[in-house]
């Protein structure tokens, strides 16, 4: 938790990881994927403050210790959600698995959330794992990393047949929370990886599932915008938005703050850190100091206390049924975390005929 | 011992031949570069020499032209990076002066499929065998498009705090708005895509169709203008922080965004 003038925050970090990315976890003939993927992330890592870089080394392999000092004990994280994400043509027992994170994670009761994952490529076998992990680890989300490379393939789309059969599959696992993040490739090559319309299609055809699209699109943050803004099962996932812009480059910050505020809203974002990309610690706090940074930004939708609230932690607790505690939750009046019912259809939108 | 006149004549005229020469490649290494600018990374709208993404340019004696390319990441999308190469090698290779043209993609995933397949001349589908099932155009197009709603937002936002109502928009023709940078842009690009750019052409168009816009889509069309606008800036922003973060050393030509 964390509490700043008088306002107190109950803190759900929705995206973070507990990965193994150093050579002893490389696969052999594949060392310049997995030495190339960490070193992007790393990079990602430079657009935080600079007191919190970490070194590459430290960078490819965090410890347990490390983790739970930088996410609780100084991070004013409560609960935090493992993302799992496979990547096992590069790194031998996976980048961040499952199994890894539940392994420390059962170490710390209450403190974690496991998601898992699966790739519609992976036919028959593929859907006896889900069911194993889902039984398990008791997962009621997936986090689906559509560019993985899989036995030459070099990714699919949600829109996918197979993909649809396994999101069939899921839901009847009693999975509840799908987490998309886009990656640089898929299969042809020739489209535009980053696009977001089978998202689209999958959220209109399973509306009982909710859409978590990580990163909120980035890089087509507009695209999303357009589509999340139509469709009630649509959330945005602020990792990366957080950690990649609102040190580095805060007048983009605002800008793209507000876009998400005016076609999301404040009840369909959530926070993740993307640990161990960024501590969560300064992004939780520069986040409830954060305001617009001057007038230019007058036409955007204000940010207050609660919304706060509901972005740092009560929009995800309550896609993931986190009981939480009295004291952080909302007045009377103050709206309801992760309500639905925000999405509508903008050509109807008296804010825009104002020309706002 | 003292050198000979005609040694020192000779000395003299060849050191007057190889300034000469150092000039002429200064020349063309300088027309190069400026060729270079014409190159834009079609997600980030903006020239690869601004972004950053010009690590070297050399050129021989003989006209052989070498320019060297990086990008923000080892993973960035395959597809523009093909882009960007193909679209330097086409650039350079036209130039007077270059008899042949070399344009390297340095630390990339698919260096090898994208480099051989722009030096072959191979086209996307050729250059990554089974992977694509067309050539870039679609996708450039797409982008292009993107461009020109982002160039409708820098065009029409000065107007509209100009205290014109959005509507009145709709009546405007790119004649009728004052010149700027950011006009001349947005025709281009209009321009590149087949769509009317002259001065009786509107200012608002549908950027698939061409056709005008009503004066009722309007507001909406320019919210997503600005939306387009504000994502392509967002984007450039992250890539230049993780260049910086990749190379310490500055591209040719690089600047910072405003």
């Amino acid at each position: 938790m964390y509490q700043k003038d008088g306002e107190k925050y109950f803190i759900v970090d929705s995206h973070m990881h507990y990965w193994n990315a150093a050579p002893d976890n490389w696969v052999a003939g594949a060392e310049q994927y997995a030495k190339g993927w960490i070193e992007c992330f790393h990079a990602y890592q430079g657009l935080g403050p600079p007191k919190t870089h970490w070194s590459i080394e430290h960078f490819q392999k965090y410890s347990e210790d490390d983790l739970m000092k930088d996410v609780f004990a100084e991070g004013h994280v409560d609960v935090a959600v493992f993302q799992p994400t496979y990547l096992k043509e590069w790194y031998r027992e996976g980048f961040n698995t499952t199994e890894r994170n539940a392994l420390m994670g059962e170490k710390h009761p209450g403190k974690f959330i496991y998601n898992t994952r699966f790739d519609p490529r992976d036919g028959d076998e593929g859907l006896v794992t889900l069911r194993r992990n889902i039984e398990r680890y008791g997962s009621r989300g997936v986090k689906l990393y559509t560019a993985e490379w899989n036995n030459g393939s070099r990714g699919y789309k949600l829109s996918d047949p197979a993909a649809y059969r396994y999101l069939e599959a899921a839901q009847n696992l009693g999975i509840k929370n799908i987490h998309v993040h886009k990656g640089p490739t898929i299969w042809p090559l020739d489209k535009d990886a980053f696009d977001v319309s089978d998202v689209d299609h999958a959220a209109t055809d399973f509306p009982d599932l909710n859409f978590i699209v990580e990163h909120v699109g980035l890089p087509r943050i507009e695209d999303f915008c357009f589509m999340a803004t139509q469709e009630p099962n649509v959330y945005a996932g602020l990792s990366v938005v957080i950690g990649g812009l609102m040190y580095a480059r805060p007048k983009f910050f605002a800008k793209v703050m507000g876009e998400l505020l005016f076609w999301v809203g404040e009840d369909k974002m959530t926070f993740g850190s993307d640990y161990g990309i960024w501590e969560p610690k300064w992004q939780i706090e520069g986040f409830v100091d954060w305001d617009y940074p001057g007038d230019e930004f007058s036409d955007y939708p204000r940010l207050g206390a609660a919304g706060k609230k509901k972005i740092l932690g009560l929009n995800a607790a309550k896609l993931y049924d986190i009981e939480v505690p009295a004291e952080f939750q909302l007045d009377a009046g103050q709206g309801t975390p992760a309500e639905r019912d925000d999405a509508r259809l903008v050509e109807d939108d008296a804010q825009l005929a104002s020309g706002a | 011992m003292t050198a000979s006149p005609a040694t020192a004549r000779q000395e003299a005229a060849q050191h007057e031949a190889a300034q000469r020469e150092a000039a002429q490649q200064q020349g063309a290494r300088a027309r190069i570069l400026a060729a270079l600018e014409t190159v834009r990374d079609p997600e980030l709208d903006e020239p690869v020499t601004s972004l950053g993404f010009v690590t070297s340019c050399t050129v021989s004696a003989d006209g052989d032209a070498q320019v060297r390319l990086r990008l923000p990441t080892y993973f960035c999308a395959p597809n523009f990076a093909f882009l960007m190469v193909a679209d330097a090698y086409d650039a350079v290779s036209v130039l007077e002066g270059v008899r042949s043209t070399e344009v390297v993609l340095e630390d990339h995933f698919a260096s090898g499929s994208i480099n051989g397949g722009v030096a072959a001349r191979a086209g996307f589908v050729r250059a990554f065998d089974g992977e694509a099932v067309s050539e870039l155009h679609g996708l450039r197009a797409d982008f292009l498009r993107k461009a020109v709603m982002a160039g409708t937002d820098q065009v029409c936002r000065p107007l509209a705090g100009g205290g014109a109502p959005a509507a009145a928009l709709a009546g405007l023709t790119l004649g009728m708005v004052p010149p700027s940078g950011a006009l001349d842009r947005l025709r281009q690009r209009r321009a590149e895509l087949g769509l009317p750019a002259g001065d009786d052409a509107p200012l608002l168009i549908d950027p698939l169709t061409g056709s005008p816009l009503r004066a009722d889509e309007v507001p909406l069309h320019l919210r997503r203008a600005q939306t387009t606008r504000v994502s392509i800036e967002a984007n450039a922003g992250i890539c230049r922080g993780m260049l910086r973060h990749r190379y310490t050393t500055a591209g040719l030509g690089e600047e910072d965004s405003p």
